[in-house]
């Protein structure tokens, strides 16, 4: 077992490793469906998507280990944190379940995403405005990829419409920390290298609302939100995952192939 | 394994430089959206394209093989229908 390393997260660190994390953890879920989508071509378009997101993470965490400065490279920030070192949305941690709740968890991801890095490319920090630009045209694919999905899950079969509305209502709850900001991001939004989140809340749930309308489905009058995952404290499923993730780095230190 | 009311579709590409569409193969989708999808996502991974079509397989109509030799066989013995015997200018261009 190697031990974990530790990492200097001064808040441009923290910021980075965030979104990094965030690209890692939903590609690997997105990954778990090679050879088990329900069809060859979904899982051709969720396996597409789930590379374009570890292309981002590692843009991402190759940035926050120069940005660290110290011998933290893009591997090690992957495989050799702990699951309190993680600090991705709880969402995104979130198991596949069936192909509706893969596909809602997709949704309210990719539509912020979209706005986000599309947001992003005004960066004043010209690596992740630079980043933002590549990764805003991968995520606009999600988007769409996602929203057709809903539309035909919602408006399908009895089945289908009940699988989805069920999704929506169980992932709900972890949307409202997209848009969450802590004092570490508040100094980076001032100065520009970072946006708010907060300011593309109604412009989500516009385009959430109407893809959910047009799919029969409706959206929960729940407002609590759950919180944690920037932090590091995760759902238990995330555990699960890293023990898979990292297997190999843990197990044979510096493997490479 | 597609359910057999999923519709079969033919795809077509234009790669960068390419002036025609070519058929690259075949996919299963609901409908004419999403069978977009599928093919950008099956067929376009490696940058072979900048546009496709995709068309129900149920719309191309298709010679029988049993016909084979009436159609094609005539062809085969009129070599003077190849434009082999001719130069092309250079001017032409791309023919």
């Amino acid at each position: 077992m190697v031990s974990n390393i530790q990492v200097s997260e001064t808040p441009l660190v923290l910021y980075t490793l965030r979104r990094a994390d965030d690209a890692l953890v939903l590609g690997h879920r997105l990954s778990e469906w090679c050879g088990h989508a329900p069809m060859l071509e979904e899982d051709m378009a969720l396996s597409n998507i789930a590379l374009d997101l570890l292309g981002h993470a590692r843009e991402l965490y190759s940035y926050a280990a120069k940005v660290e400065g110290n011998d933290n490279e893009e591997d090690k920030l992957a495989y050799l944190r702990d699951v309190r070192q993680y600090r991705n949305l709880l969402l995104l941690e979130q198991p596949n379940g069936d192909f509706a709740r893969t596909m809602v968890r997709q949704l309210f991801y990719s539509a912020f995403a979209d706005l986000y890095w599309r947001a992003m490319t005004r960066s004043s920090d010209a690596t992740l405005a630079a980043i933002a630009g590549k990764s805003e045209k991968e995520s606009a694919y999600h988007l769409r990829h996602s929203c057709e999905w809903i539309i035909r899950l919602g408006d399908g079969t009895e089945e289908s419409h009940a699988r989805t509305q069920a999704a929506i209502e169980d992932l709900w709850a972890f949307t409202g920390e997209m848009f969450s900001v802590d004092d570490a991001e508040r100094g980076l939004i001032d100065n520009g290298a970072a946006i708010d989140p907060a300011g593309l809340r109604q412009q989500w749930l516009t385009t959430i609302s109407d893809v959910v309308g047009e799919a029969t489905l409706t959206l929960p009058n729940t407002s609590w939100m759950q919180q944690g995952g920037r932090s590091g404290r995760h759902s238990e499923h995330l555990g699960h995952l890293l023990s898979e993730l990292q297997y190999m780095q843990r197990t044979f230190p510096g493997l490479t192939w | 394994m597609a359910t057999p009311n999923t519709p079969l579709w033919e795809v077509f590409i234009r790669s960068r430089n390419g002036l025609a569409h070519k058929h690259v193969g075949s996919l299963h989708a609901s409908d004419a959206t999403m069978a977009l999808q599928a093919a950008r996502d099956i067929y376009t991974r490696r940058g072979e394209g900048l546009s496709i079509w995709v068309v129900p397989s149920s719309a191309i109509t298709a010679s029988d093989p049993a016909d084979k030799a009436m159609m094609f066989e005539p062809a085969a013995s009129k070599i003077y229908r190849h434009p082999t015997f001719y130069e092309v200018p250079e001017e032409v261009g791309h023919m």
